[in-house]
């Protein structure tokens, strides 16, 4: 046994969310290619490098039209890297795969008409003056029993009550739980280095900060029973009583 | 109106049925009108923890499916006039209860019982959802062992989610059930402490039921361990457990620990 086989090393799993544009066509086609067009003319570089998915939901469209369609968009430079909202039918070998569960974002501002430069005259003004944005949080007021899930990737969490065996919280921010912790706490799950875990008790089945994990095993006895905060410095879960 | 109870644990084996038939019997010997039901669609035992086994000519299903009348399928116990058993069937299977079927029956049950208690089979699938579809409270029935209270805890939370209670936004009210408590065993570290368990469940206590070889003799007899030998440590145990269920607000004593100064306190009472 080489000792390169005994060291184990966690594989971090990431996550990392693209704001996509969101392409919606119309019918007839050719004329809303042709609307397409008149876009992307006052801005040429307008969708390179931006991530488009097409949603096809109020379209009534067959395949080969769609096939079609996704080909006009390649000549365009416009790369499709999925599909919403079509019927399952509709997406076959080749074409990009069907996408679910997207949450409406903040809309792109299209090309306008005027020079170029003055946009960009103005744009380091424009984060020096950058607006104070709220973190947002959610606060559970009771235990989190065995078998449920609070899912939050927009922010903190904050428990009054213990997290159960076989429970799991997921959190995109930090996690705050006034009571016992045997369950799963996942902290900056969409890849916030900064997030922590805070426990009153500590009796915990698995804790993560941006996908780096730690099992029950793995964490020193000394914590357990006690109150503690984890944090992540580098590629290690830190730890430290909070008496 | 009538008070609808579920008895239920999520883990089998910890002693659902004996519980639903000795609370059931403690309810209705205090003179109220009580009708336990076995939801256990396809493993039927409340009927032989009741020794109406013998008596068993329609059942929940044949209710449900419109074979019976309800009044048809409801056995009256031969001790005590005021309690009564509604039978599962063993031929079927669990998709045999129907959501509205069962809604009716419960609504039928309510306006001539004090108490409903339904005996939840073990699991979390259809027949256990059902069990606890229309109950104002639950019991929680748990032994002192992890598994037990985990998934004690996993049925808790379906009890406030999946309940109709729950999709009113209203509470369901929750007892746990502590069975098979050994004190001797507990105190060697072998078994969860009573505290442990309210600590990690978090909801007030019932009672505790302690390890008794009578509470096996009784199942094997037929007869509800709260009509075997009242003076049993198990049979007071349930009947303290009932009065508390009723409203009636008695000191929840640990078997072992306080029992002697706790019954000498009470013999002093009494006297």
């Amino acid at each position: 046994m080489t000792e390169s086989l005994t060291e184990t090393r966690p594989i971090r799993l990431k996550g990392r969310s693209f704001l996509a544009l969101t392409l919606t066509p119309e019918l007839p086609i050719e004329a809303w290619l042709a609307s397409l067009d008149d876009l992307a003319g006052r801005s040429a570089g307008f969708f390179l490098g931006r991530p488009v998915v097409l949603d096809l939901e109020n379209v009534d469209i067959t395949k080969a039209e769609l096939t079609g369609l996704i080909a006009e968009l390649g000549k365009r430079n416009v790369w499709i890297m999925g599909i919403e909202g079509a019927r399952p039918s509709l997406i076959g070998p080749g074409m990009p795969p069907a996408m679910k569960g997207g949450r409406p974002g903040p809309d792109f501002e299209a090309p306008s008409d005027e020079p170029a430069q003055q946009a960009q005259a103005e744009q380091p003004a424009a984060t020096g003056r950058h607006p104070a944005r709220a973190v947002p949080s959610i606060i559970i007021r009771e235990p989190v029993r065995s078998g449920q899930s609070v899912i939050f990737p927009e922010g903190d969490v904050t428990i009054i009550g213990s997290v159960a065996s076989g429970a799991e919280v997921v959190a995109g921010g930090s996690i705050h739980i006034y009571g016992t912790l045997r369950g799963r706490a996942l902290a900056g799950t969409v890849g916030n280095t900064s997030a922590r875990i805070f426990c009153r008790k500590l009796e915990a089945e698995l804790l993560a900060i941006d996908g780096l994990y730690k099992t029950a095993e793995d964490m020193d006895r000394n914590l357990r029973g006690q109150a503690v905060q984890f944090w992540l410095e580098g590629d290690a879960i830190m730890a430290e009583t909070l008496n | 109106m009538a008070k609808v109870i579920v008895v239920t644990s999520g883990k089998g084996g910890v002693g659902k049925t004996t519980s639903t038939a000795a609370l059931g019997a403690a309810l209705a010997q205090r003179g109220e009108k009580t009708v336990v039901i076995d939801f256990d669609v396809g493993l039927r035992n409340l009927d032989l923890v009741m020794g109406a086994e013998r008596r068993v000519v329609y059942d929940l299903v044949n209710v449900i499916q419109g074979d019976a009348k309800l009044p048809q399928a409801l056995i009256r116990d031969k001790r005590v006039e005021t309690l009564f058993l509604l039978p599962a069937s063993q031929t079927r299977d669990k998709d045999a209860l129907t959501s509205e079927g069962v809604e009716i029956v419960m609504e039928t049950l309510k306006r001539h019982f004090d108490w409903i208690i339904c005996d939840s089979p073990a699991g979390i699938e259809r027949g256990a959802t059902l069990a606890m579809r229309h109950a104002d409270a639950a019991v929680i029935v748990t032994n002192p062992e992890v598994s037990s209270v985990r998934d004690s805890d996993r049925i808790i939370g379906l009890l406030d989610s999946k309940t109709l209670k729950a999709e009113n936004g209203e509470r369901m009210e929750k007892h746990l059930l502590l069975t098979r408590y050994d004190p001797v065993r507990a105190a060697r570290g072998d078994m969860l402490k009573v505290d442990d368990v309210l600590e990690i469940l978090s909801i007030p206590l019932l009672g505790i039921i302690p390890e008794s070889m009578e509470v096996l003799r009784a199942s094997n007899l037929g007869t509800p361990v709260t009509l075997a030998d009242k003076t049993s440590a198990p049979a007071m145990a349930y009947e303290q457990a009932a009065r508390r269920l009723a409203g009636e607000i008695i000191p929840v004593t640990i078997p072992g620990e306080r029992r002697s100064i706790l019954a000498k306190m009470f013999g002093r009472r009494a006297a």
